[in-house]
């Protein structure tokens, strides 16, 4: 991850960051997702339990016909469990995948904004020292002093399906 | 951009018509086989010459040159010029098989494999060179009609010899066939022929062949057909600018005698414009033709109706759906939204006593919404005959190959089931036929040594079973080799060697991966792949496989599938907080554990003493990862399960309702989750899980490492 052409794709994939991200609060930090990745964000209910499932996953729930499985981020970024409050929410996105698109839910504990980020606010993300593994991130961008840590929505949700397939193996 | 959509419409309505062509070709050529009679070859070539037609308004010239070629062959076959042979009908299979393949292409917007193509038109030019046709003669009541007024004489000579008109220089024979409605669309073919006498001398003869007697004759259709003789070096683009307007649906074949055109043109010959003819008479003439044509004489070949055996295209993205069945619907419909007004009115102002009247109608909603389901259903529903029409093909070819004589009988080719359930079992079929073909039934010889009819029989059967579709194939040979199975099993170590296995399971290792008992590898099977793959596919239908063989005089495999892929019929588990469905296919009962009838074997597995048979225990909880109530199995339900010839305790919590259940699956946004075969929306909006109770019985297997479980 430390060689010269990482880094310099990069910046060129933050150069194509640009435009409107909603953000979410996840713990102390506020994470961003492309805004025309977002279906839609409804309140917790619970999901039905899938067997073999990553313990992120919650289960599936049914949205007006669709089953729709549901990731917890904070288990799948390996932050501390809370109990789900008033604010938690879940943003449906929707994902590109080798086997065409997915709609899945993310459990966070509040949504907060939608910034416009421009190209100049976007930054490639530093090899270390975050609390996200760096391959879901797309960048870090600036924006009114705070720090938006731009979720890559593609790799996370496909990454998070296909490791549980390890589980189903073992 | 409307204008490409709409030629996109067009297209796909060409390309239905074409590949339902091919569908009529193939089976009347396998008919023709059976008995040469004249109507079917006519249907034959009615067939290939409206495709013919269609591929060049389309433009594709590819298809229409090729298929122009199997038309003549199959227009001398027609005349009686030519006799119908095995490997004349062989080549016409092929060429069958090339023209789907060229329309396939054409439509996926592909390269045509061309070398194919032109190895088979090669084969056609050849065969049609070894026996040159010779034109309509005595047999057809040919009367032909020379443009001028003249002699009414029967064409003659051979039409490869180089016409006396042309009198050994350059010069046409054109063929030409106009549509029967080309009259309609206020094209003249007077007005054709005097364009081409202004390029050289020209004699044409009306072949009135096709002219119905006066009684049936359409005074605006055009019956005629002409054989244009075009003398002088013209070259071929200048005429067929000629007939630009009309070739589309006419058939024009172009033949050139004499002396190279490009010589003629070298030498600067000037086309001759002496017209030949006076064409103002020659309707006289043709009328008069009319009248002396013998009644019966003119064979008519209806060729805009009577399109024979409707089979359909099947193709993605359409369903051909009977009017009655859309009727039925729309009526539902009509009746829903009538239920519907009827409620909201009492929802207006609803007081105790009206509410037993809104009880009644949210009665006869439900019924009429379960009713409207089930016609939508009934949308998706085509005959079984989609997949059943591919085998007299495939059976023909490959007894051919083998050596074997086969009869291939099919019944109940009218079933229906889904649309989805048919095209995934289509492969399975074609697998268990090719086994029977291959392994199933002995050659000629092995037959009659052992007393048999020398022709064996393979039977295809479709037909209802309690909701079910039970599709069979039989087959009259030498029926599975018990010990053979037993022992290639044992070698490859997939049973002890100790191991006492029914008939029942015995039979079933050949669904083993990999799996063959056949001592040589053939280009039809023995590779072991197949039956694995059938296995799956079924049960991913949802379906179960049986298999029956008696040694020395044949097998049947028997598939059961569920009508529709969408549907499934469910009992509904609890699972500590957890409900999952369990297919009632699957099921066969459903009892109260005792305690005292569980064993504990070596090795972790529980069996149950289920009256006089062992069956293994399934904790469902310990396979999907739950907490149940209890895990006492006194606390339990045992739901009895069958899956690959076995059966299996599946332990529940509890047992709730029997219903019918909308099948989704968990691949769309989720991935494909072992056990599990989908899930669905209860009443309450909550998700289900469907057990997938083979995959789940391949796991619980997976889980004991031993392959005891098998001897068990």
């Amino acid at each position: 991850m430390s060689t010269g052409t990482t880094k310099g794709d990069k910046r060129l994939e933050a150069a194509e960051d640009a435009g409107q991200y909603l953000t979410f609060q996840l713990g102390r930090e506020e994470y961003a997702v492309d805004i025309l990745r977002v279906q839609e964000i409804k309140g917790w209910e619970r999901a039905t339990r899938i067997p073999h499932a990553p313990d992120y996953v919650l289960g599936v729930i049914n949205l007006r016909g669709a089953i729709v499985p549901i990731i917890e981020l904070r288990k799948r970024f390996a932050l501390e469990s809370t109990d789900f409050g008033p604010t938690t929410v879940v943003i449906v996105v929707k994902v590109t995948s080798p086997h065409g698109e997915r709609t899945v839910g993310m459990v966070v504990d509040a949504v907060c904004e939608v910034y416009n980020v421009a190209h100049a606010d976007v930054k490639a993300p530093p090899e270390v020292g975050s609390s996200v593994d760096t391959a879901f991130v797309k960048g870090l961008a600036t924006v009114e002093n705070k720090m938006l840590i731009l979720l890559d929505v593609d790799r996370l949700i496909n990454a998070s399906i296909l490791d549980g397939i390890g589980a189903v193996a073992a | 951009m409307s204008l490409d959509l709409e030629m996109e419409e067009i297209h796909k309505i060409f390309f239905e018509e074409s590949f339902e062509g091919l569908d009529v070709m193939e089976s009347s050529l396998l008919n023709l086989d059976v008995n040469a009679d004249r109507e079917t070859i006519a249907t034959i070539f009615r067939a290939a010459h409206s495709i013919k037609g269609g591929a060049a308004t389309f433009g594709f010239m590819e298809v229409s040159n090729f298929t122009h070629g199997v038309e003549t062959l199959l227009d001398e076959m027609r005349n009686g010029t030519r006799p119908v042979t095995p490997e004349a009908i062989q080549l016409l299979l092929q060429s069958v098989d090339g023209l789907r393949e060229m329309v396939k292409a054409v439509q996926a917007k592909q390269a045509i494999d061309a070398k194919r193509i032109a190895l088979l038109a090669d084969e056609i030019a050849q065969l049609l060179a070894r026996h040159p046709g010779q034109l309509a003669e005595a047999a057809t009541a040919a009367v032909v009609v020379a443009a001028a007024p003249g002699p009414v004489s029967s064409a003659s000579g051979p039409a490869d010899a180089a016409p006396e008109f042309l009198a050994g220089g350059p010069g046409w024979v054109i063929e030409f066939q106009p549509h029967r409605d080309m009259l309609k669309t206020n094209n003249e073919p007077l007005r054709m022929f005097a364009e081409l006498e202004r390029l050289g001398a020209l004699r044409s003869t009306a072949i009135v062949a096709e002219v119905p007697s006066l009684g049936s004759l359409q005074p605006d259709a055009c019956y005629l057909r002409w054989r244009l003789e075009l003398a002088g070096a013209v070259e071929r683009h200048a005429i067929e600018e000629v007939f630009d307007w009309v070739d589309a649906n006419s058939t024009i074949s172009y033949q050139l005698f004499g002396g190279g055109v490009a010589d003629a043109v070298a030498a600067g010959v000037p086309p001759g414009a002496e017209p030949a003819a006076d064409s103002e008479l020659a309707p006289l003439a043709v009328i008069a033709a009319v009248a002396d044509t013998p009644l019966v004489a003119a064979p008519v070949a209806a060729s805009v109706a009577a399109a024979p055996a409707h089979k359909g295209a099947v193709d993605a993205g359409s369903i051909r759906v009977s009017t009655t069945k859309v009727d039925h619907l729309i009526n539902l419909v009509g009746e829903l939204v009538i239920t519907q007004s009827m409620l909201s009115r009492f929802a207006d102002g609803c007081s105790p006593d009206e509410l037993e009247k809104l009880r009644e109608g949210l009665t006869q909603l439900t019924r009429n919404t379960r009713e409207l389901q089930e016609s939508v259903m009934q949308i998706r529903m085509l005959p079984i005959s989609f997949a059943f029409n591919r085998f007299p093909r495939l059976v023909h070819d490959l007894s051919r190959k083998l050596g074997k004589k086969v009869e291939l009988k099919l019944s109940g080719e009218g079933t229906e089931l889904d649309k989805t359930v048919l095209e995934k079992i289509a492969d399975p079929l074609v697998h268990l036929v090719r086994n029977a073909l291959d392994h199933g039934l002995e050659t000629p010889e092995v037959r009659l040594a052992a007393s048999k009819p020398e022709t064996g029989t393979i039977e295809l059967a479709a037909f209802h079973e309690g909701g079910n579709i039970i599709i069979e194939v039989k087959d009259d040979g030498g029926g599975l080799n018990r010990s053979k199975i037993l022992q290639r099993a044992r070698e490859r170590g997939l049973v002890a060697a100790d191991a006492e296995l029914s008939d029942e399971q015995i039979h079933h290792l050949i669904f083993a991966a990999g799996f063959s008992t056949a001592d040589m590898v053939s280009d039809v099977s023995g590779r072991g792949v197949g039956m694995d793959v059938v296995r799956r596919n079924i049960q991913d239908l949802g379906g179960v496989v049986q298999i029956s063989s008696v040694e020395g005089r044949g097998s049947t495999i028997r598939i059961r599938l569920p009508l529709t892929l969408a549907i499934l019929d469910g009992q509904l588990v609890r699972v500590g907080a957890d409900t999952y469905v369990i297919s009632l296919v699957a099921i066969v009962e459903t009892i109260q554990a005792q305690k005292d009838r569980l064993n504990a074997v070596p090795g972790g597995a529980e069996l149950f003493r289920l009256r006089d048979e062992y069956i293994p225990v399934v904790r469902l909880y310990d396979m999907f990862g739950v907490e149940p109530d209890s895990r006492a199995v006194e606390d339990g339900l045992l739901v009895v399960v069958e899956a690959e010839g076995r059966r299996f305790g599946v332990l529940v919590d509890d047992l709730l309702a029997q219903q019918q259940v909308v099948i989704k699956t968990l691949e769309t946004n989720y991935r494909q989750v072992t056990g599990v075969a989908g899930a669905t929306i209860l009443g309450d909006g909550t998700v289900a899980l469907i057990v997938d109770v083979p995959g789940l019985v391949q796991v619980f297997n997976a889980s004991f490492t031993g392959r005891d479980t098998l001897a068990a």
